[in-house]
């Protein structure tokens, strides 16, 4: 997994409430079986019209958002599925961040493992970041995990909350499972304590 | 005296196997589900370390979401689809993972067959790569969907990592009225707290309507909390629940199930635990519900209207109403009752078991599907599916005019060839209405498993009391 430390890019505004992940990746690009190459099927169907020809007005179909590496977008973002084709989809466009007020716990976890960042920001402050992105290119965010803060284009700066271990774990790139097989006397012990106390567990 | 703790706390603590400082969590998990649209990854992930299965014989793996409901012994036309299910074979085989083929009888969704198995059992922490995997809290266990990088931690280390969970309860007062079921009362609750209500919350559903239901019955409420935005829902045990799993292939047999009993006994809440949320139905308030839009917590009374944009004043839910009603071919203030269906789909991980199809068949029998509709019926599993047919429900939904197929999650994701066309809509018992779940364009409308027998035999979204009271 890629490290997150500091990003500085374009942020595009998608301003509706409770984007699903099938909106995020359709199903019938589930049927991969590897992580990459989901980028150009992110949100398809609103992307792209039946015969398959891009909507220009998409908001990541407009040349300043083409380049985007910053999502922004309303309430309760990535609910519905556990599909981590949402976050890798997300990923292999090239968005490494995505600002809401609230996101579903299991995309939110995923993106964790994806060495992407979501924020959760007030009302408030997703108001000023959907139209600073409205902006376009014209108006880059600074977003730095270390000090965590969203550095805005008139100078001014939102600070953001994050769990320490999923932040330590980000800013490193570590690798979940290589940390928990180093605890694997403590796994064995739990075990070997279940097969006494629960043995038709 | 010890602070009095929930069922999900005393789950919680009794799989915790490491606590960070700052409550960071190493759980054990007890279960893992595996099918094959979100292992493949994971498996690959496996290999490239050189990691192994660490517990192969607590895992259990099925293909279902992209298999076909027709003949299957044909095999899968769709290459990516053949690729996807050959491609878990193969790592099964290599892995040694436990496995029912497609063309096994005990082959189904993985939350029907988990538990039809007893492979779910009370007080377990048991995950899949699958949202809908909080079906299985209905046994009082801690049941939540993972991503395909935690399916791959499960596999390599038989724990996850997790932050705690906050305490909701759901109390549903009182006894249901007629026609009522267990797919009205968890739409009923989505409309209630909305898609995100649930959020960073672990559901508990109490009160003497939940009590009173089936195994069936609580799995289906279960199942959709995730559109509840929680992660994951829990009931007690209780009798029902002993009784569902008593002699099941894998649940414990002799000493152990009494043993295992004895435990059960301890899980439930304790007087006085605290919740962080609660929130109180009362039974007698609840109608037969549908689903006018394209979220889950966009939801009616079957009695009632399709919403007015101009009556909402917060602009970003105008504008989510507006589209969603231009999304959905309605005008606002149709009643809901009067809009005709195209298709109807009866199964799925919320309303493919035995006791739905039992439901559809009490409502079809002696009746004929309207003209013109194409009403399809998936069975949950295998041995779902014996037993329908067994039970003579097979006999009497065909005789209706249903199209009674092989099981699988089939229209209500439309991975496989089962897909709604652009604008066709369709009276689903599944849990999503998401635009283009059961195809591009698609036009969903979340009922029960009555609810869409009576739209089958009347064409439109009748309100099923019409045809039994």
């Amino acid at each position: 997994m890629d490290k997150f430390t500091q990003l500085r890019g374009t942020a595009a505004p998608l301003d509706m409430i409770n984007i699903d992940t099938d909106m995020i990746i359709p199903k019938q690009y589930l049927k991969t079986i590897k992580r990459t190459g989901l980028g150009k099927h992110l949100f398809a169907e609103m992307r792209y019209d039946d015969s398959g020809a891009e909507k220009p007005d998409f908001v990541l179909n407009k040349p300043q958002y083409r380049g985007a590496q910053v999502l922004i977008a309303d309430d309760n973002f990535g609910c519905g599925s556990s599909r981590e084709h949402a976050p890798w989809a997300l990923l292999d466009f090239g968005i490494r961040c995505v600002i809401s007020t609230s996101f579903a716990d299991i995309f939110y976890n995923n993106c964790f493992k994806n060495g992407i960042l979501p924020i959760k920001v007030t009302k408030q402050q997703l108001r000023e970041l959907m139209d600073d992105a409205a902006k376009g290119s014209n108006a880059v965010l600074e977003v730095d995990l270390e000090s965590q803060t969203i550095g805005r284009p008139n100078g001014e700066s939102v600070s953001f909350e994050i769990d320490p271990h999923r932040k330590h774990c980000l800013l490193n790139g570590l690798d979940d499972i290589g940390l928990t097989l180093q605890r694997e006397t403590g796994i064995s012990e739990f075990e070997e304590q279940r097969k006494l106390s629960q043995p038709w567990a | 005296m010890a602070k009095p703790r929930t069922l999900f706390d005393k789950i919680w603590d009794a799989h915790l196997v490491d606590v960070q400082e700052d409550g960071t969590s190493l759980i054990y998990i007890d279960r893992h589900l595996v099918h094959e649209v979100t292992s493949p990854q994971a498996f690959e992930g496996l290999r490239q370390n050189g990691r192994k299965v660490r517990r192969p014989e607590l895992t259990l793996a099925v293909a279902d979401h992209n298999i076909p409901t027709t003949n299957r012994s044909a095999g899968i036309d769709d290459e990516e689809s053949r690729i996807q299910v050959e491609t878990l074979e193969h790592n099964v085989a290599a892995f040694g993972v436990p496995y029912f083929p497609v063309l096994d009888v005990r082959q189904g969704i993985v939350h029907i067959i988990g538990p039809e198995q007893g492979f779910t059992l009370p007080g377990m922490t048991i995950v899949c790569g699958d949202s809908h995997t909080a079906t299985h809290g209905a046994f009082g266990s801690l049941a939540f969907g993972i991503g395909t990088s935690e399916v791959e931690h499960v596999l390599a280390t038989q724990t996850l990592v997790q932050a705690p969970a906050k305490n909701m309860r759901i109390t549903v007062d009182g006894e249901l009225p007629a026609g009522v079921t267990s797919k009205d009362v968890i739409l009923a609750i989505i409309g209630t707290i909305g898609t995100a209500g649930g959020t960073g919350h672990v559901i508990e559903y109490a009160g003497e309507a939940i009590r009173a239901m089936s195994m069936e019955s609580r799995m289906t409420v279960c199942n959709m909390t995730i559109e509840g935005g929680a992660r994951a829902g829990m009931i007690a045990p209780d009798e029902t629940t002993f009784e569902y799993l008593k002699g099941r292939p894998m649940a414990p047999k002799g000493a152990a199930w009494e043993a295992a009993v004895a435990y059960w006994r301890t899980l439930p809440s304790d007087p006085g635990a605290a919740y962080e949320k609660e929130v109180v139905l009362r039974a007698a308030d609840i109608v037969p519900q549908v689903t006018w839009g394209t979220s889950p917590q966009d939801v009616l009374p079957v009695t009632g209207r399709t919403p007015d944009p101009a009556a909402e004043s917060d602009p970003a839910k105008r504008a989510s109403i507006e589209r969603s009603l231009k999304y959905m071919g309605l005008e606002p203030n149709t009643p809901i009752d009067q809009v005709k269906v195209d298709k109807v789909f009866i199964g799925s991980c919320t309303n493919g078991r035995i006791e739905d199809l039992r439901a559809v068949a009490a409502v079809a029998k002696g009746r004929k599907v309207a003209d013109g509709v194409h009403a399809m019926v998936v069975p949950g599993s295998g041995l779902v599916k014996e037993q329908a047919e067994a039970e003579g429900v097979a006999d009497i939904l065909k005789a209706a005019g249903f199209d009674w197929r092989e099981p699988g999650c089939s229209m209500c994701l439309a991975m496989n060839a089962d897909k709604l066309e652009p604008g066709e809509r369709c009276a689903s018992t599944s849990n999503r209405n998401f635009e283009g779940r059961q195809g591009r364009g698609s036009r969903t409308h979340l009922v029960s498993p009555a609810m869409a027998a009576a739209a089958a035999i009347t064409g439109r979204l009748a309100d099923v009391r019409e045809l039994t009271n």
